[in-house]
């Protein structure tokens, strides 16, 4: 029988961890720390850029002589390697043991909304480490401020051609030849704001674009607002002007994302891709209604948006019909297995390439590279081709072995993976499994595991 | 169903003779609605058509192009010139195997988004036609109006769901990597389980299936990569060249069965920076997943055309970073034995400030539907009347470019 905290643990969490359901309230714990960045924490963003401009300076060093620092960099380029590694385990490994599991699944939320890729390997590391600062304080505060949090991150920057974006009447534009790169622009009204639908068009996009250049990253790759690259002159973004009374600041374009923050077609557009999310494909109008409705009330305090989707009646509906995508799959399979956060963060590089990168790659979401900044698809049946079901019913049959000796009784397992939302027909089939790998197997690649 | 399949891994079963002889294995697989082949890529992130197929004929292009054109590339016609990285496609142009129509869009206009431009390229329908329409994709209604169709007449292929393919006719969908091991325990156990959760029930029997195929297909002495000479240097394993040597092998592998249609995707066009070196690797990809289809077909390359079109082009002007930005009229590459080629199609509009559409993109002067609906005039014989009110809903064919041999 699935109860409100089963729906609680599947739909707005990794699932129960160990058979443990949460209690009560789920939003009761996003005004309150962030107790899994405390206990698993990240580098952070400079350390990150600092090991990446090591392996730079090695570069520039050898570049007389390449083989006087091939052993200096192949070292290098494996420590940057390991910091990805360990970024992965880490991320994974807080989705695995968090109590506040929709938090968890708010910063991964946050983070698909604000697709990053790494443009090179040696950049890897920084997508992380963007989520940690650009994402995770925020998504308990203001929306503008992720907004701008995001759009000074350097991760944001080169993933989105900031980084090389001048205005053509700029001093640097004037003497070097260099002009607007729309990339960025684009994309902060289409995915970012205030959805591809809303009434903007090519000039807002231009506009925008002259308004953003100034923001870059230095030689190290560190944010940096350079005012000799930005446009000079005021820039109309949906007919209101900003800038233009002496030299370009950075207040501009802060004052610019405040604005779109709190647009009505932003609270729509978020309202909506949070429902489909959170709860269906198709969402009850009400729902996004009310999300949208939050949002304007409050500016668009993220904590206040939260909230109203934790309350309102349309989010506890059954049935569970969302499709788990491969990264909730893989963190539910885990949490249902019981590790803990050591048994993830120890894995040793093979083991993570077996358990978790390898088949996040089968099941078609290959970890960290999604496709386009548009971020994940949420349909159902983008989820469910044959070669990523495939790939689960691999993952269930294989990968618990590997974890957990001696597996679990299958019969038990099937009731703490589940939340109680297993038929007959499941329990049936696991009761007449082989042996236990396969009755685990079985609930890994059920339906009811494999929605939330 | 069943008894297809085991007929299926018997007439494998026979080896690479049945291969040999593909007029002798097209008589065995009668249940094909047609003889001829169509491949469709996606090329996914705005392929710009201005620098793939040069108009250096044109007065206007060097300075509008002046530091990512600065190598012009190989003369083809005279006017335009083919991009450097592509060499390996030069002697396809020479023997007529290789083409291009340029000036070409979807319907889809001034938003120039990635997603909503590739959702109606494969949808193939105009922005404003029911949602219910636009969900599906234009090889699926192809295949709809296919009596003989069978779900192995058309097949994506790719780790990803491919929308041209999505609709209501039956249409298979694998990675040729996937893998699928369980007992025969597990497999009838996870049948019943998923019998009534119709999406799972759907894609494991496809995927139950297709794993047999693939064994069948290893115990005749043949890989699931197929049958006929490998492409000419094996590239590198894992990296992005290998990925498309494996896809062409399996498509090709397909394409000499049963299958007619095969579509699946490329991304990695949206060079908005250092263009230069941001459309090598793609251009590479592409060349080579052509290369490698026309290697693995053998004999069935001559019923073939590839079809390879993107969301829509990219601004004339470099921008400020050597790289372009999204925007309106782009290029459509065609290849294949079928195809008479070695010469561009569609009017070229020109470069002048005034020529272009919101003074700043290609404008298009035909639209990508057509010659994909031409091209399966000729290749498929459909009916006109089909192409213009069922596969594209509402589109006119104009003229006819005579895309076939």
């Amino acid at each position: 029988m699935l109860t409100r905290d089963g729906i609680a643990a599947m739909r707005f969490g990794y699932g129960p961890h160990g058979g443990r359901l949460p209690q009560g309230d789920i939003a009761a714990g996003l005004a309150g720390p962030d107790r899994m960045a405390a206990a698993l924490p990240g580098p952070g963003t400079d350390a990150v850029l600092a090991e990446r401009a090591q392996l730079l300076e090695i570069v520039r060093r050898g570049r007389e002589n390449p083989k006087a620092v091939a052993d200096e960099r192949s070292a290098q380029t494996d420590r940057i390697q390991e910091m990805f590694f360990t970024a992965a385990r880490r991320d994974l490994a807080r989705a695995v043991v968090a109590e506040d599991g929709f938090r968890e699944r708010l910063v991964r939320f946050w983070a698909d909304h604000f697709t990053v890729r790494a443009p090179a390997a040696a950049d890897r590391p920084l997508v992380s480490a963007f989520v940690d600062d650009a994402i995770r304080p925020h998504v308990a505060g203001r929306f503008a401020d992720m907004l701008a949090a995001v759009a000074m991150h350097p991760a944001m920057l080169l993933y989105l051609d900031q980084r090389a974006s001048v205005g053509p009447n700029s001093p640097i534009g004037r003497n070097r030849e260099r002009g607007l790169n729309e990339n960025f622009a684009r994309e902060l009204l289409e995915l970012h704001t205030l959805g591809v639908g809303a009434a903007y068009d090519q000039r807002d996009v231009r506009e925008l674009a002259e308004l953003l250049t100034g923001l870059t990253v230095d030689a190290d790759g560190a944010f940096v607002f350079q005012p000799r690259w930005a446009e000079p002159g005021a820039e109309t973004v949906l007919g209101q002007s900003y800038g233009g009374k002496g030299a370009a600041v950075l207040d501009d374009i802060l004052r610019v994302l405040g604005d779109l923050a709190v647009r009505p077609e932003t609270a729509r557009h978020i309202a909506g891709k949070l429902a489909v999310h959170f709860v269906s494909d198709t969402p009850d109008p009400a729902l996004v209604a009310a999300l949208a409705a939050t949002w304007a009330d409050t500016g668009g305090d993220l904590l206040a948006v939260s909230r109203a989707l934790a309350a309102h009646p349309a989010a506890w509906k059954a049935p569970l019909a969302k499709l788990r995508q491969p990264f909730d799959f893989i963190a539910a399979g885990l949490r249902a297995l019981d590790l803990t956060a050591e048994q993830v963060t120890d894995l040793p590089r093979p083991r993570t390439q077996r358990v978790f990168l390898r088949p996040m790659a089968a099941m078609g979401q290959p970890w960290q590279m999604p496709r386009g900044p548009d971020g994940w698809p949420e349909d159902a049946t983008a989820w469910m081709t044959p070669q990523a079901l495939a790939a689960r019913i691999t993952w269930g049959m294989q990968v618990p072995g590997l974890l957990r000796r001696p597996l679990p009784d299958p019969r038990l397992f099937l009731d703490a993976a589940l939340a109680g939302v297993a038929d007959d027909a499941l329990r049936t089939a696991v009761s007449r499994s082989e042996d236990a790998t396969e009755g685990v197997g079985l609930v890994l690649a059920s339906p009811a595991f494999n929605r939330r | 169903m069943m008894h297809r399949r085991s007929f299926l891994r018997g007439a494998l079963a026979m080896g690479c003779s049945a291969a040999a002889m593909p007029l002798i294995t097209h008589a065995t697989f009668a249940s094909a609605p047609w003889e001829n082949r169509l491949v469709v890529v996606i090329l996914r992130g705005a392929l710009d058509g201005l620098d793939l197929l040069r108009p250096v004929g044109d007065p206007g292009f060097a300075a509008l192009r002046p530091r990512i054109a600065a190598d012009p590339g190989a003369d083809l016609d005279g006017f335009f010139a083919l991009h450097p990285g592509l060499p390996g496609l030069l002697p396809l142009w020479k023997a007529g195997e290789l083409g291009f129509a340029q000036a070409v869009a979807t319907p889809y206009r001034d938003k120039r988004s990635h997603f909503d431009g590739q959702d109606l390229l494969e949808a193939g329908t105009a922005p404003d036609a029911p949602a219910a329409l636009r969900r599906e994709g234009w090889l699926n209604r192809l295949l709809q109006t296919v009596p003989g169709a069978q779900a192995e007449t058309a097949f994506a292929v790719g780790r990803e769901a491919i929308p041209i393919l999505s609709g209501k006719a039956p249409a298979q969908n694998w990675a040729p990597d996937a893998r699928l091991e369980l007992s025969a325990q597990g497999r009838r156990l996870l049948e019943e389980v998923y019998h009534d959760d119709p999406i799972f029930r759907d894609a494991a029997a496809e995927a139950f299936e297709l794993t047999e195929l693939a064994a069948a297909m290893a115990e005749s002495g043949a890989d699931d990569s197929g049958m006929a000479a490998p492409a000419p240097t094996p590239a590198p394993a894992g990296g992005p060249l290998a990925e498309v040597d494996r896809f062409a092998a399996y498509a090709a592998a397909r394409l000499r069965e049963d299958t007619r249609i095969v579509a699946l995707s490329l991304a990695g066009w949206d060079t908005h920076r250092a263009q230069i070196q941001t459309i090598r690797q793609p251009l590479q990809r592409l060349e080579r997943l052509v290369l490698a289809l026309r290697e693995g077909l053998g004999p069935v390359w001559g019923q073939t055309m590839l079809l390879a079109m993107t969301e829509f082009g990219r601004t004339v002007r470099e921008n400020g970073s050597q790289g372009t930005d999204h925007g309106t009229g782009g290029a459509m590459l065609m290849a294949g034995g079928a195809l008479r080629g070695g010469r561009v199609v569609g009017k070229w509009p020109g470069l002048d400030e005034g020529a272009l559409y919101a003074r700043r993109d290609l404008m298009p002067t035909s639209d990508v539907r057509a010659h994909a609906a031409w091209a399966m005039r000729g290749l498929f014989g459909v009916d006109r009347a089909v192409l213009e009110r069922t596969v594209f809903p509402g589109l006119d064919m104009g003229g006819d470019p005579g895309l076939l041999r």
